[in-house]
């Protein structure tokens, strides 16, 4: 390549002069009215700027007095609380001078749901959501769309109704087979995984090494997977699993409600997800084809970084929704307490569906308890949020939103 | 390096509407060749078959050749992105990746061709951006987002993306429409060094930029709005500004319409 | 699966600029199709599985990974994943289908069981246990009442916070302010019940009303209508704000007259979509309106019922009919919203124009 002095003049060049291809917009009208001054602001300008300010304050307001009543009501309870709240785990608030009750297995029930349900609907959903937006020919993708906005705006108490009626009876035959099959599941794949991260970073630290480590964890996971189904044949010994169930009952578990919450939250967070993706700007995705990209290396490089604060949103707004379910939880799952590992075994409760279960029979202890589990679950769905914007926060500046 | 285009009897559809017809054109190796015309004569859309981006465009269909070398584009078991590949290209607004810093903004195709070793695209990285004429002014900040460059410095950004993976041929859309005098001269200069090494097609809608980067100028026209847009003359650049042979060519040069 | 190395055909004559890729054989896709159709029965006789679906899903994965391989030996890694990824996200599209229009399927078929006259025309005043009649008159009254009171005060006021944010909110006020939005996003509906309970009902000491209920809703309803509109708001181009001041037109009628209009599909389609989540709320409504089998058509006294509530407590019973009701209502329930979104769409492609 041949060296010639840098051009001299391009760095101070001013910047983005309008952006909008000259020529169309004749440059003088909008001097001659002159620019708007800062002094010159009216009356109803002024007006207008502070009812929306107000209502900008009303909802921190709002937000404030949701903590602070949460907070006034459950300290009663808690005063009165004869055990530890944050490790016991059981829940007796209603025993007059003896009210013994604790968040531990309500709030391990309500994450381990919320989680199996995010694990499998957000991949599918921004699947679904790419399918529509970038494979589909453009009719079909026209209709999909509207169909999964449709079902987006299906009622969760119908997925509930129809998860308790329809689906958990018909789960059994699907939690028997894990249970059976991959005994050992997720502890091989997990130490496939690791195994595979381990040489992929020993391959990148050679120096001929290249930097993926994505080939070698994937074929981790492979192996782990296969490990245990072989386990599984074998009937190797297996009360470690999370799909092992030492009872030898399976049943209406927290396996099951995290697919009927999956379900529930799959069309929202694929609808968002595909509002977000078709947002991508044509000359990124073109920029990316121009460079010999596949469709799927064009995804990669310019649609999904683009839309991944979206999808994290509306992941968010998918786990509030699935932390926060009550009717469909409450109906599927015993409403036992206590901590277990294995998911599909018949037991389980939920901050959300305890709430609804108890509210209707409970003293003002009780319902103190309750309203305290409550502020629980809203912390940890706050927490949530925190880290989804520090997420999100992290790469702000190479947002798609800056260009 | 550098290849030579020969374009024979290309028709490009949209759908059922004919957009261009009939085009025959031999574009010469390490020359700058400018596709000029009104809007809407097809200019773009001829740039756009070379390295077969008009197939992001849904319906658009190609009939005829486009031989690279010799070899067909169109040909059967000819990939797309292999295509792409050989044929870089720079569009109309600057689009560098805005979740991409400088540096991975360089370097994304050739992690997509599988490029992983640090050594060898840091090198690459310097070799295009100083290609590009923009390396002493971002050296010091590789790590930032490229869409905080100046208009003028994404477009070259966007260049020296292009140029990274080695291409053969380079195709300019518009390069300078959406930027300013200053950044536009930077960018013409550009284009005269990367002559030695690429073979260039730019649109432009400037007439005096064709005059002054090219060595040889298309004119694209069409009849009316709705008739398919056509090659009227194609001839070294000062002999269109010049002395064209076709009236049409002379009464649009000489800005009578268009 | 070594007989796929067909040697690829017309073969150019130069490729020195390696335009051509390899390109798995035509028959190759339907040879692995077949053989992971035969692996997954293999394995489904090995291993006795339940159901059908999971021969479907384990045929889905062997044959991406057949074709991944195949893909891989022939037309190299780039090819491979680019095969896999197109397979796995039209498996994943077509998987997630199944349930999600069963569900609609169900309702509809399920539904129509005591979606008559009667239905839509009685109230559950009176219907004991062994009565297949009844109807869910009340809870529709209830929760269009409960929805039409909530999105009149959510809807402006979440507007008019999305304004803020997007014309006005600088620095750290705005920052907190669109911080809480999303908090409120994710906040768990039944929380929003507990408050109205905590703060509207113990300390207030109001009664259980529909108007309660409106209130819980009112909290669920805002976070969503003000990011929706503010999404809509921010993709308003600059453009259009600055020719609006170069006329001289004020920042408040700017935004009133252009940027209001022009995001104004977007935000009905939030709108509608907000409408739609509160409207099968069922948890806050479960702490604040109560529940009322007779008719009452006045939200701000007595309690209420509402149709999710209704679809609750129906589906509890152990009776056929009451369940049959619980259907029914779900039908009703699901044509609402989806009336809501036709109009929602609608007003959104005329207004576009």
């Amino acid at each position: 390549m041949t060296t010639e002095p840098a051009a001299q003049t391009a760095g101070s060049a001013p910047s983005e002069p309008g952006g909008t291809g000259g020529g169309e917009s004749p440059p003088s009208t909008s001097t001659s009215t002159g620019p708007r001054s800062k002094a010159k602001v009216s009356f109803a300008d002024a007006t207008f700027k502070n009812v929306t300010r107000l209502c900008g304050f009303l909802l921190l307001a709002l937000m404030a007095a949701i903590a602070l009543f949460l907070v006034l009501k459950a300290t009663d309870a808690l005063g009165d609380n004869k055990a530890n709240f944050f490790t016991t785990e059981t829940w007796f608030p209603n025993e007059s001078g003896n009210p013994r009750f604790g968040i531990a297995a309500l709030l391990f029930g309500t994450v381990v749901t919320a989680a199996v349900a995010m694990i499998i609907a957000v991949p599918v959903a921004v699947g679904i959501a790419l399918y529509i937006t970038n494979y589909a020919p453009r009719r079909v993708g026209d209709a999909l769309g509207y169909i999964v906005d449709l079902l987006a705006a299906v009622p969760s108490v119908i997925y509930g109704l129809w998860g308790l009626a329809i689906l958990a009876p018909h789960m059994n035959g699907t939690q028997l087979w894990l249970s059976q099959y991959l005994p050992w599941f997720p502890w091989t794949p997990l130490g496939g995984a690791i195994l595979g991260l381990a040489f992929g970073l020993i391959r990148r630290a050679a120096p001929t090494g290249s930097s993926s480590v994505g080939t070698p964890i994937t074929l981790g996971v492979v192996l782990g997977v296969v490990v245990s189904l072989i386990a599984g044949i074998a009937d190797a010994p297996d009360d470690i699993g999370i799909f092992s169930t030492p009872s030898g009952q399976v049943g209406r578990s927290i396996f099951v409600a995290g697919i009927v919450l999956a379900i529930m939250v799959l069309p929202i967070v694929a609808a968002i997800s595909r509002e977000v993706f078709k947002q991508v700007p044509i000359a990124h995705k073109e920029a990316a084809f121009a460079l010999g990209a596949t469709r799927w290396e064009m995804i990669r490089t310019a649609v999904l970084p683009y839309g991944k604060p979206g999808v994290i949103s509306a992941s968010m707004l998918g786990l509030g929704r699935a932390m926060g379910e009550t009717i469909a939880v409450a109906l599927v799952l015993p409403a036992s307490f206590g901590i277990s590992v294995h998911f599909l075994e018949p037991a389980g409760n939920t901050i959300a569906a305890n709430i609804a279960n108890g509210f209707g029979d409970s003293n003002d202890t009780g319902r103190g308890a309750l309203i305290a589990s409550g502020l629980v679950l809203f912390i940890v769905t706050m927490l949530v949020n925190i880290a989804a914007r520090a997420i999100i926060a992290r790469r702000a500046e190479f947002s798609g939103a800056a260009s | 390096m550098a290849t030579r285009i020969d374009i024979q009897g290309l028709n490009v559809f949209y759908g059922k509407f004919k957009a261009v017809a009939g085009v025959n054109l031999a574009i010469e190796p390490k020359n700058v060749t400018a596709f000029i015309g009104p809007s809407g004569c097809g200019k773009s859309t001829v740039l756009r078959t070379l390295n077969r981006m008009h197939e992001v465009i849904p319906g658009a269909s190609v009939e005829g050749k486009v031989l690279l070398d010799g070899e067909d584009l169109y040909g059967a078991g000819v990939d797309p992105v292999n295509v792409r590949r050989q044929v870089g290209m720079v569009f109309q607004r600057p689009n560098p990746f805005p979740t991409m810093s400088i540096y991975e903004n360089v370097v994304a195709g050739l992690k997509l061709n599988g490029t992983r070793k640090k050594s060898l695209l840091d090198t690459r990285v310097e070799e295009s951006l100083r290609g590009a004429n923009l390396w002493e002014e971002v050296k010091d900040r590789l790590g930032r987002p490229g869409a905080g460059l100046s208009g003028g410095q994404q477009q070259r950004l966007c260049i020296a993306r292009a140029i990274a993976v080695e291409p053969q041929v380079l195709l300019m859309d518009e390069p300078c429409s959406a930027l300013d005098p200053i950044s536009t001269l930077a960018i013409e200069d550009l284009i005269a060094k990367l002559k030695s090494s690429y073979t260039i097609v730019i649109v432009t809608h400037n007439m005096q930029q064709a005059s002054r980067v090219s060595d040889a100028t298309a004119f694209f026209s069409l009849e009316a709005t709705g008739q398919p847009g056509k090659l009227i003359e194609y001839d070294k650049t000062t002999k269109i500004f010049t002395s064209p042979t076709e009236k049409r060519t002379e009464d649009y040069i000489s800005g009578r319409f268009g | 699966m070594s007989t796929l190395t067909a040697a690829p055909e017309g073969a150019p004559v130069t490729d020195k600029l390696r335009l051509h890729g390899n390109k798995l054989p035509a028959f190759a896709l339907p040879v692995i199709a077949v053989v992971s159709v035969g692996v997954s029965l293999l394995l489904y006789f090995a291993t006795p599985m339940d159901s059908e679906i999971q021969i479907l899903l384990l045929s889905l994965l062997l044959f991406a990974a057949g074709q991944t391989i195949a893909s891989s030996l022939i037309e190299g890694g780039r090819r491979a994943r680019d095969r896999f990824a197109t397979t796995l996200l039209i498996g994943a599209f077509l998987l997630a289908m199944v349930p999600l229009v069963a569900v609609l399927v169900t309702v509809i078929s399920k539904g129509a069981a005591r979606f008559d006259y009667d239905f839509f025309t009685h109230s559950m005043r009176g219907v004991s246990a062994r009565d297949h009649g009844g109807g869910a008159y009340a809870a529709i009254i209830g929760t269009l009442e409960q929805i039409a009171l909530a999105s009149l005060i959510a809807v402006p006021f979440g507007v008019l916070v999305s304004i803020y944010l997007v014309e006005y909110g600088r620095g750290r006020i705005s920052r907190t302010i669109s911080f809480f939005v999303d908090v409120l996003t994710g906040l768990p509906s039944i929380i929003a019940g507990l408050f109205i309970y905590a703060f509207y009902l113990i300390v207030l000491g109001a009664p259980q009303t529909g108007f309660a209920g409106s209130l819980a809703l009112i909290i669920l309803m805002i976070p969503t209508v003000v990011r929706s509109s503010e999404e809509m708001l921010k993709l308003v181009p600059n453009e259009l704000r600055e020719a609006s001041f170069a006329l001289g037109v004020e920042r408040w009628r700017t935004i009133l007259k252009v940027v209001i209009p022009t995001a104004l599909p977007g935000i009905v389609t939030g709108v509608m979509l907000a409408i739609a989540r509160v409207a099968g709320e069922t948890a806050p409504l479960l702490l604040t309106i109560f529940g009322n089998d007779s008719i009452n058509n006045d939200p701000f006294s007595g309690h209420q019922s509402a149709l999710p509530l209704y679809i609750f407590t129906e589906a509890q019973k152990p009776q056929s009919w009451a369940v049959d009701r619980a259907w029914s209502a779900a039908l009703t329930l699901i044509i609402i919203v989806m009336l809501l979104n036709l109009i929602a769409r609608f007003i959104a492609r005329r207004t576009k124009v």
